[in-house]
């Protein structure tokens, strides 16, 4: 399994263009009105609640009228932590409003209800010889929950995150409010619902801005790297390619401490396929038994993968599906992670204490032996966010997987503090384990934010960390 | 930007696949989670649809989608068809905007309450008027056009329900073993004049109609593909998903005083 995967995907499914399908979500296994498990991708916590399919924008607020509880939109639950979890409230599935509203080919400007998965938007636009502006690591996720996790791709430095190329979207409000959002027309709001974790209202439908390729191929440079310096002077080196991305071997320590893999991209400038997509095949089939990630194992992975190019640089011409959604061709891969689950920790440090943050945390880390291989370095660039609670910043991002393991929360808290010393901040939508200090200091706008929130909505992450 | 459209992709935005042999499709109930579904597939390929639906703002929202996905033409009508006086004016006028008719889809129906049906009789009419009689008579129009014409395929969607009635649905599931036994007679009848009838069974499926059943539910995109397969070839009956054909066999093969005595 390829594990350079950048993994900031928020919620999930469906790989065809007709409406969504369950593949990759467990189906809710009772009926609604009744508590259920409802998973995040992290599968941590656990926790139940009530699931109220929508499949219309005129269900929101209709089906919630009367109802004392609080309630929370959710899209194809790839958040990790408990962002898109609300314990013992109601969940507002949206996945069954995905339809496309129009389409310009000139502008590349689609627009499309929420619920709609950036699976169904490729299917649609790469036959078309369109492409997503910025894409996660994993392709099943919603246009709502792309929105409101202003989600980052491999082309931060390039395109900004993922509201940089939303210019308006409708905000529906519990109390039956509908406001048009963008830059001109209510640009608080706008700001607020950008990165603001669904806690502002339900975004009924959104624009997106697509851009132009000639081809599902990218290419690609594979190249090796041994520490953080190395890894800041290939960055520099190739500045031209629109993507870059980095693994990096997290467990050794001593001459191999910080090798890594750099791994530059650019759609192909020359004309190719642009057939859609087959539908994923691969389910990973139960959950793996605890013990399946140890150090041993991981290590073993980490070193094979480290060596898998024979050669310090490989170019490459690879399609676009296993160059962003590597892992996206395995559903349910989360369950390798075994019944406990996973937390992700996930950090941007400002360029000022970047690099020695990054050492320090990489040590840590290294020196706790807990380490996974799912680990992503990379830089954000100087495009500002459009939202209030976005969570880049310029300087250094990286992101680890984390088994849960009783050492895990302890040594959670520590790297949080650390990254706090160090002025960076973590992403809410990979977090289970952040404390409301840490929250707080990473975001200082949260009080002003809250002043948007909808009185209806509300989320468990929210809950926990601002009490 | 070249301009060669061999090698510019964006030449073809918005062009129609199968250009020639664009299908003229009637569907009606248009914004059931089904019919939705086999749209989508139907619109890729470019066809020209009419589409009938009781709610104006979910209309409106499918037909922007399957514009936006390639239909070449979109036509709607809002209507209730419970109102039969109605029908034969809004399918003339259907057939007049697609300037003829390869298919009719007929896709509307409700799941009733059971227990309500129990009780009250207007209910239990309800249901059957809904899903027997309106279909009978939009047939009736339908068949007779396409029969004059020799040509079109009337597809419409049953039930498994329909096969077996028991007792936890047997109201929705008498007015689908009704409409069934319809269809069987009217395709014995047209089949010579040269019109397909295809009768439709699905299982319980993953749409709005069944948000509220805790039962394994087939998914709607596959059921959609099957649809169009079976329109396709002009087969007379399909089971959606297709082991449902072997679990009604059985379901059916069970004798009437054992069956009786089961919760089923």
């Amino acid at each position: 399994m390829p594990p350079a995967v950048e993994p900031e995907a928020i919620s999930a499914n469906s790989a065809s263009s007709a409406p969504a399908h369950s593949e990759s979500v467990p189906p809710p296994t009772s009926e609604p009105g009744e508590l259920q498990s409802f998973e995040s991708w992290g599968r941590y916590p656990k926790y139940k609640a009530r699931v109220i399919p929508l499949h219309w924008q005129s269900d929101f607020p209709a089906v919630v009228a009367g109802m004392h509880d609080s309630v929370l939109p959710v899209g194809l639950g790839r958040s990790y932590g408990d962002v898109g979890l609300l314990k013992d409230g109601t969940l507002l599935q949206t996945t069954g409003m995905d339809r496309l509203l129009a389409f310009d080919a000139e502008t590349g400007i689609l627009t499309a209800e929420s619920g709609i998965s950036l699976a169904q938007i490729l299917d649609f636009a790469v036959p078309r010889g369109f492409f997503l502006p910025v894409t996660p690591g994993t392709k099943y996720v919603t246009l709502g929950g792309a929105i409101a996790n202003d989600i980052h791709g491999k082309n931060h430095e390039y395109a900004g995150s993922f509201g940089c190329h939303v210019p308006c979207f409708e905000l529906v409000r519990s109390d039956g409010t509908r406001m048009l959002c963008s830059q001109a027309e209510n640009p608080d709001w706008y700001a607020a619902t950008i990165g603001g974790m669904g806690l502002t209202g339900l975004i009924s439908w959104a624009q997106l801005r697509l851009k132009p390729i000639v081809s599902r191929a990218m290419d690609c440079d594979h190249i090796q790297f041994h520490g953080i310096d190395e890894w800041l002077s290939l960055k520099q080196q190739y500045t031209a390619a629109e993507y870059n991305v980095s693994w990096i071997d997290c467990t050794s320590t001593g001459k191999n401490f910080a090798r890594g893999i750099f791994m530059a991209g650019d759609h192909a400038k020359l004309p190719g396929e642009l057939k859609p997509s087959p539908d994923p095949k691969l389910v990973f089939p139960m959950d793996a038994p605890g013990f399946a990630l140890n150090r041993l194992s991981v290590a073993a992975f980490n070193a094979l993968y480290f060596h898998k190019q024979f050669k310090p640089h490989v170019k490459a011409s690879i399609d676009y599906e296993p160059y962003f959604y590597p892992l996206d061709k395995i559903l349910r891969w989360n369950r390798l992670y075994g019944a406990n689950g996973l937390v992700q920790f996930q950090y941007a440090i400002p360029w000022e204490h970047a690099k020695e943050g990054t050492i320090a945390i990489l040590r840590e880390i290294a020196k706790s032996g807990l380490a996974s291989f799912l680990a992503v370095l990379k830089a954000f660039g100087d495009i500002p966010s459009l939202g209030l609670m976005s969570f880049p910043c310029p300087g250094i991002m990286f992101a680890l997987d984390f088994p849960i393991k009783e050492a895990t929360f302890p040594l959670l808290e520590r790297l949080g503090d650390m990254t706090l010393e160090f002025g960076g901040r973590l992403y809410p939508a990979k977090d289970a384990a952040m404390t409301p200090h840490q929250f707080q200091t990473f975001y200082p706008e949260w009080q002003q934010f809250a002043r948007f929130k909808d009185p209806a909505i509300t989320s468990s992450f929210w809950e926990r960390v601002t009490t | 930007m070249s301009t060669t459209p061999a090698t510019d992709p964006h030449a073809l935005a918005g062009t129609v696949p199968n250009a020639r042999i664009t299908k003229k499709i009637l569907v009606l109930g248009a914004t059931s989670g089904i019919a939705e579904a086999t749209c989508r597939i139907w619109a890729a390929q470019g066809a020209q649809l009419f589409l009938v639906a009781r709610n104006a703002e979910k209309l409106a929202a499918v037909a922007a989608d399957l514009k936006t996905r390639g239909a070449s033409y979109i036509g709607t009508a809002v209507a209730d068809l419970d109102d039969t006086d109605k029908h034969p004016e809004l399918l003339s006028h259907a057939v007049n905007s697609l300037t003829g008719l390869d298919v009719a889809y007929l896709a509307h129906g409700i799941l009733g309450d059971q227990a309500t049906g129990e009780r009250d009789f207007e209910h239990a009419a309800q249901i059957l008027h809904t899903n027997f009689v309106a279909p009978v008579s939009l047939l009736t129009w339908l068949a007779n056009f396409c029969a004059q014409r020799h040509a079109g395929v009337l597809a419409v969607i049953s039930s498994v329900a329909g096969d077996r009635v028991r007792k936890s649905n047997y109201l929705y599931g008498s007015s689908k073993a009704g409409l069934s036994a319809f269809l069987a007679g009217l395709r014995n009848r047209i089949d010579r004049e040269g019109v397909t009838v295809l009768t439709i069974k699905p299982g319980p499926v993953a749409t709005a109609m069944t948000a509220h059943m805790n039962v394994k539910k087939a998914d709607v995109n596959v059921v959609a593909k099957s649809i169009v397969a079976a329109i396709d070839r002009k087969a007379d009956v399909v089971y959606v998903p297709g082991i449902w054909q072997i679990i009604m066999f059985v379901v059916r093969s069970i004798p009437e005083r054992v069956f009786k005595k089961l919760n089923l």
